[in-house]
């Protein structure tokens, strides 16, 4: 692993007051260095700025001061060539069929057909989706269609895949299947992820490190180091080391957790 | 045809029976209402009429004109008001009580403006239909999944890629149902326009033919715009039902 593949330093958003709302003071600044083919997830209390955080990353939202870095480039508001997203909400097209779905972005973007039948249709494959390529997303369940948006932003090869809940509206059981789904994807495409989890189990499951955020404005309170080799799956929350990363996350999110309650209500 | 279809079918089928019964046993005066049968041999006159053809020819290329400017104005209308909320807000109130004005209080003004021609007309159908394009779009547009909307910011698409591939096939049922919306009133205000006002086309020939006593033909002519009418309803109403399928994954 290099250093940096993705550096932030200083990173602040402040959303601007609107209509009678004062200015909203939601992140940072958050100082933070990914390494190339790092699991980093982020995880916080409610409204800490955690989704904030991936759109700036992202460039869908301009960071109010600092810098972002993705390979050593500047991020400014605009979505970087090598980044893929997956949201938390479905965000398939309901009027393409699994494939077509897969294939969009490449179509978009003038890549041969043959090329694009190849990728999509290894990739779909890939994420256990092959047989369901003529199919649309009404008739895939709520994970098949998750697992297709992860398909639509992997044949486009992103470097660093950012990953915002996407398993949130899942049950548990088909949320610890996808993250040894997730796990295997990573470890076959060598990208960084950062993913962004109200979980504590997901996040000490599936990451190398995990970043804690404070309430809002989210700022990093603790960095926990999991230890996990790269082989690793779902059956590692029966090891008495995952009940002590998941202990050490909730440590440090109690009290935040608490405060973030006390300001919502 | 689906069982809804059948029944529907045969309600019709009923009414039109209940109407010749009653026509012919005299429970209606044939100086008000004619049989259904005697309707069709009107229609079937008005079709054969070289002058009548003229007649359906200039009001269904008044239609179209009408619905086809009002469709891509009222489109544009849509998105302006949807990417300029201010304006939007400032507009609100006037479109929502829009369909209070009775537009054809204009047609002395756009006869000024156009001339003695088919505009005038066409531009009563553009106001009958353009706004409820407008209100339709704005819906469509409020209601596209703001996950959609990042998914495009994400893979870079172009303007006109976001608006092809997103916009309008995610606001698309909200279209049809404006689509559908600006087919009847243009419908509605040519036809109108043409009754009150014009010397030509199909609702001047149904008034003339009021004002001729000629039942057969007035009638026939009624019955021949419903089958216009309803022939582009059920053609866009197939289409949008396969959209639909295809949306529910049918």
């Amino acid at each position: 692993m290099s250093a940096d593949h993705l550096r932030l330093t200083g990173v602040t958003r402040i959303y601007p007051p609107v209509e009678g709302h004062g200015a909203v003071h939601a992140l940072g600044p958050v100082d933070l260095a990914l390494r190339q083919g790092e699991f980093f997830s982020v995880v916080g209390p409610s409204g800490c700025g955690k989704s904030t955080l991936l759109d700036v990353i992202a460039g869908l939202a301009r960071a109010s001061a600092g810098t972002i870095a993705f390979e050593g480039r500047t991020i400014a508001g605009e979505v970087p060539d090598g980044i893929g997203v997956v949201f938390q909400e479905d965000a398939s097209f309901p009027w393409l069929s699994a494939f077509d779905n897969a294939a969009f972005a490449l179509r978009r973007a003038g890549v041969p057909e043959a090329e694009v039948r190849e990728r999509v249709t290894h990739t779909l494959n890939f994420m256990g989706l092959m047989s369901f390529a003529g199919a649309f997303p009404a008739q895939l369940s709520g994970g098949m269609r998750q697992r297709l948006c992860i398909a639509r932003t992997l044949v486009t090869r992103p470097r660093l895949l950012l990953l915002d809940e996407p398993f949130g509206a899942l049950d548990q059981q088909t949320r610890l299947l996808m993250g040894d789904e997730l796990l295997k994807l990573w470890r076959e495409t060598g990208a960084t992820i950062l993913l962004i989890t109200h979980s504590l189990d997901e996040a000490a499951l599936l990451s190398d490190r995990i970043g804690v955020m404070s309430a809002r404005p989210g700022v990093f309170i603790d960095l926990v180091e999991t230890g996990w080799p790269r082989q690793r799956d779902s059956r590692i929350v029966s090891q008495a080391a995952f009940g002590e990363v998941t202990g050490r996350l909730w440590a440090a999110l109690r009290d935040q957790s608490i405060k973030a309650l006390a300001m919502a209500s | 045809m689906t069982r809804a279809g059948w029944i529907r079918l045969f309600l019709i089928a009923a009414a039109l029976c209940l109407l010749e019964a009653a026509c012919r046993l005299g429970y209606v005066s044939r100086d008000a209402v004619i049989p259904p049968t005697v309707m069709l041999q009107g229609t079937w006159r008005a079709i054969a009429s070289e002058e009548i053809r003229a007649d359906v020819l200039l009001t269904l290329q008044n239609v179209l004109l009408s619905l086809g400017l009002s469709l891509v104005a009222g489109t544009a209308g849509g998105l302006l008001l949807h990417r300029t909320p201010r304006l939007r807000r400032a507009l609100d109130p006037l479109l929502a009580s829009y369909y209070a004005v009775p537009t054809f209080v204009f047609y002395p003004l756009f006869i000024v403006l156009f001339g003695l021609n088919r505009w005038p007309l066409v531009a009563i159908g553009f106001l009958f239909a353009v706004v409820a394009v407008i209100i339709n779009t704005l819906d469509g547009l409020a209601r596209i999944p703001r996950a959609l909307v990042r998914t495009a910011a994400v893979m870079r698409l172009t303007r006109a890629q976001y608006f092809v591939h997103i916009i309008l096939p995610a606001a698309a049922p909200w279209l049809f149902t404006g689509a559908k919306f600006a087919v009847a009133y243009s419908f509605i205000g040519v036809i109108a326009g043409e009754f009150v006002v014009s010397g030509a086309g199909m609702g001047h020939a149904i008034a003339f033919a009021y004002n001729s006593f000629d039942n057969r033909m007035m009638y026939g002519l009624i019955v021949l715009l419903f089958v216009l009418v309803g022939g582009i309803n059920t053609l866009l109403w197939t289409w949008e039902r396969r959209l639909y399928a295809r949306l529910a994954g049918r």
